[in-house]
C-alpha cells in the first residue's frame, strides 16, 4: 500500500486528487454537516460546522489553541460523540456504520500516548489485529523500514526516544492501511530533521492515495505540505481554501527597493502609492495588491524616475500563510 | 475490510495482549497467590486449624480452601479487570481502542474474558497448591468449574466497572480494598454462617458474596450455608446487573466519550 520511496512526481494518487479538484460532483472522502459539541462543562466546543474533504488531498486545519481542532478530528474518529450533526467517512456514516467508518481512518494523536512495556512489533501487530485485519508480517515490516524502525522492532517502546514514539505512533496508525489518515500536530515537539522525514512520508502516503487531513501550529507546514488549508476558530470553520488560491486571494505583495540616495520623505507626487520609507530614509515599500488589474508598479517607477529618485536594487516579498492566518483569526476576535 | 458486524481479530488482540502481561510478570502473577495461599494454609490450616473442630465433617484446612479460592477470585478478578481499562485510560492509549472498529461487547468480551482467564488460572493453581497442604475431595467437579468461570466473568465485569468509573488511583483500589474484600472475609469464607447467632446470619444474607462461597463449597464438599439454587440465582442475577451496566456505559460512552 504505502511509503515508496523517490520524489514526489505525477502519480495515479496526485492526477486522482487533480481530477477531483476539477470534477465537484466527486463525493468527498470525509462530509461533516451541522457538527456540533457542547461539553457537560457547558464548554461549546464545535458550532455546527459543515466541511468536505477531497479524496487523495492533504488538508491542513488550523486554528489557535481551543479553536476546536482535536474536538473535530476526535468526533470524525469516534472518540468524542457530537451533540449534532452526521459525519461520513468514505461514504460511511461514523455513528450507524462505524465499523466501515473506522476502518477506513488511521489516527496518529497528539500526546505521545504508546504502550510503555510492549515491543515495537508488537504493537505494530496489535493495533492491525485490533482493526480487524489478518496478520502481515511483510507489510509490518516494510512500514517499520518505511519509519526507519526496523532496527528497533524487538526494542520496549519506553526504551525509545520521543521522535522514534512518533513514528511508532504513525506505524500503528498506518498498520490497517487506513484510506484517511489524521495527523493531528505531527510535528509537535520533534526536531527538524524529523519534522522533513515526517513531510516526506506525508507526501509518499498521499502519492499512494492516502487522504491525509492533519492540524498543525506549524503554519511553515501547511505551507510547505498542504493542499487546501482550513481555519477554524472558536468552534466555527471561518475558512477553506486552496492553499494557493488562498495566498493568491489574501496574501499582499511588496516591492522593496532599496535607494542609491537617502531621501527625508515621500515626494507628493507619490502620495497616491501606498509607500513606507525606512528611518534611514535609504528603503521604500511598496504595498499591492497581486488581485488587482494594475499593480501600479510601472508607474511607481515612472514616477520615481521623474522625481529623480534613483534605486540600486529591488525585491518583492509576499505574505506568508502565517500572517494570513493571523489575520484572519484577529479579524474575528 | 469489509464492514463485518464482528471482529474476531479485534477480541483475539486485545485477549492476546493482555494476557501478555500475565506472562511478563510471573513473579506478581502467579508466585505472590502461591505464597500468600500458602501462608493461609500455614496459619489458618496448620496453626489454628489444628486445634478446630472439624465443620460439618470436614476438616477446618479443607474446609477454607473454596473459601481462599473464592477470596483470591474475587480480589484478582476486580484487579485484573479494572486495571487492564484503567490503564489504558490513565496512559491516553484508550484512544486507539476507541477509534477501532470494534463494538463495546467485544471489548468487553476481550477484556473481561482475558481477566477472568487469569483468575480462573489462579484459583487453579490455588486448588492444585492447597493438595500439597491438605486432603481435597470434590464432589461435583462440573459445578465446581461452573461457578469459578461464572464468578470470576463476574467479578471481572465488575472490575471493568470500576475501572471505567474511577478517574484516579485511589478510586482503582477503594471498592476491592474498603468493600469487597470485607464481604468476603464476612461472606464464610473461613467459616459455616451457621457458627454465627441468628442476627448476624440474617445481617450475612444480605452480602451477595455467601451465595458464591457457599455455591462453591457445595461443589466440593456437598454442605451450603444456602441452597445451591439461591447461589446459583444469586451469582446470575450479579452477572447479569453487571451486564447491564457495561452495556449503559458503552452505549452512552460514560466517562470514555464525553
Amino acid at each position: 500500500m504505502l511509503l515508496r520511496h523517490g520524489p514526489a512526481v505525477a502519480t495515479p494518487a496526485n492526477l486522482t486528487y487533480m481530477r477531483s479538484m476539477h470534477a465537484p460532483s466527486t463525493p468527498p472522502i470525509i462530509s461533516v454537516s451541522g457538527l456540533s459539541k457542547t461539553y457537560a462543562t457547558g464548554f461549546s466546543a464545535l458550532k455546527s460546522v459543515d466541511l468536505a474533504i477531497k479524496r487523495g488531498e492533504i488538508f491542513a486545519l488550523l486554528g489557535p489553541n481551543g479553536a476546536g481542532k482535536t474536538t473535530l478530528i476526535s468526533i470524525i474518529c469516534g472518540l468524542v460523540r457530537p451533540s449534532t450533526g452526521t459525519v461520513t467517512a468514505d461514504g460511511h456514516d461514523i455513528q450507524r456504520d462505524y465499523r466501515a467508518a473506522r476502518s477506513a481512518i488511521g489516527l496518529v494523536p497528539q500526546e505521545l500516548t504508546t504502550d510503555a512495556f510492549e515491543t515495537v512489533w508488537a504493537t505494530v501487530s496489535f493495533s492491525r489485529g485490533l482493526f480487524g485485519r489478518p496478520k502481515d508480517p511483510a507489510l509490518i515490516e516494510r512500514i517499520l523500514k518505511d519509519l526507519s524502525l526496523w532496527d528497533k522492532k524487538d526494542t520496549q517502546i519506553r526504551r525509545l526516544s520521543g521522535g522514534m514514539k512518533r513514528r511508532v505512533m504513525i506505524a500503528k496508525a498506518l498498520s490497517h492501511e487506513p484510506r484517511i489518515l489524521f495527523l493531528d500536530e505531527p510535528t509537535a515537539g520533534v526536531d527538524v530533521e524529523l519534522r522533513q522525514d515526517m513531510w516526506q512520508m506525508v507526501r509518499r502516503l498521499r502519492d499512494d492515495g492516502v487522504t491525509i487531513i492533519l492540524t498543525t501550529h506549524y503554519i511553515e507546514e501547511a505551507e510547505e505540505m498542504a493542499d487546501r488549508v482550513g481555519v477554524i476558530s472558536k468552534g466555527e470553520i471561518i475558512l477553506v481554501e486552496e492553499k494557493a488560491e488562498l495566498m493568491r486571494k489574501l496574501g499582499k505583495k511588496q516591492l522593496t527597493l532599496q535607494l542609491q540616495q537617502p531621501i527625508t520623505g515621500v515626494p507628493a507626487a507619490l502620495a497616491d502609492f501606498d509607500l513606507r520609507l525606512s528611518a534611514d530614509g535609504e528603503e521604500i515599500v511598496y504595498t499591492y495588491d497581486t488581485q488587482a488589474d494594475r499593480t501600479g508598479i510601472t508607474t511607481l517607477l515612472q514616477t520615481l524616475s521623474e522625481a529623480g529618485i534613483r534605486f540600486r536594487d529591488l525585491s518583492t516579498s509576499q505574505s506568508s500563510l502565517e500572517e494570513i492566518f493571523v489575520n484572519l483569526v484577529r479579524e474575528r476576535a | 475490510m469489509s464492514a463485518a458486524s464482528f471482529n474476531p481479530r479485534a477480541i483475539a488482540a486485545i485477549y492476546r495482549f493482555e494476557m501478555a502481561r500475565t506472562w511478563r510478570t510471573p513473579l506478581q502473577s502467579i508466585v505472590s497467590p502461591v505464597l500468600s495461599t500458602s501462608l493461609y494454609f500455614i496459619v489458618f490450616g496448620g496453626a489454628i486449624g489444628s486445634r478446630m473442630q472439624e465443620i460439618d465433617g470436614v476438616p477446618y484446612g479443607a474446609f477454607i480452601v473454596p473459601g481462599l479460592i473464592m477470596l483470591s477470585l474475587l480480589t484478582q478478578s476486580i484487579a485484573n479487570a479494572s486495571f487492564a481499562i484503567y490503564f489504558p485510560k490513565f496512559t491516553g492509549t484508550i484512544y486507539e481502542l476507541l477509534s477501532a472498529p470494534v463494538a463495546w461487547w467485544e471489548a468487553v468480551i476481550a477484556y473481561v474474558g482475558a481477566a477472568a482467564s487469569k483468575s480462573i488460572l489462579l484459583g487453579l493453581i490455588i486448588l492444585l497448591t492447597a493438595t500439597f497442604f491438605v486432603p481435597l475431595r470434590i464432589e461435583h467437579p462440573g459445578m465446581m468449574l461452573l461457578f469459578l468461570v461464572l464468578t470470576a466473568t463476574t467479578f471481572s465485569l465488575f472490575g471493568f466497572i470500576i475501572g471505567i468509573w474511577a478517574d484516579g488511583f485511589e478510586k482503582l483500589q477503594v471498592i476491592p480494598l474498603l468493600i469487597v474484600t470485607p464481604l468476603a472475609f464476612l461472606g464464610g469464607s473461613f467459616y459455616s454462617i451457621s457458627m454465627l447467632p441468628p442476627f448476624w446470619q440474617t445481617v450475612t444474607l444480605f452480602n451477595p458474596v455467601v451465595y458464591l462461597i457457599s455455591g462453591f463449597r457445595w461443589s466440593f464438599f456437598g454442605l451450603a450455608d444456602v441452597s445451591l439454587g439461591v447461589s446459583l440465582g444469586m451469582t446470575l442475577l450479579f452477572l447479569a446487573a453487571c451486564i447491564a451496566i457495561v452495556g449503559w456505559i458503552f452505549k452512552t460512552g460514560y466517562r470514555l466519550k464525553n
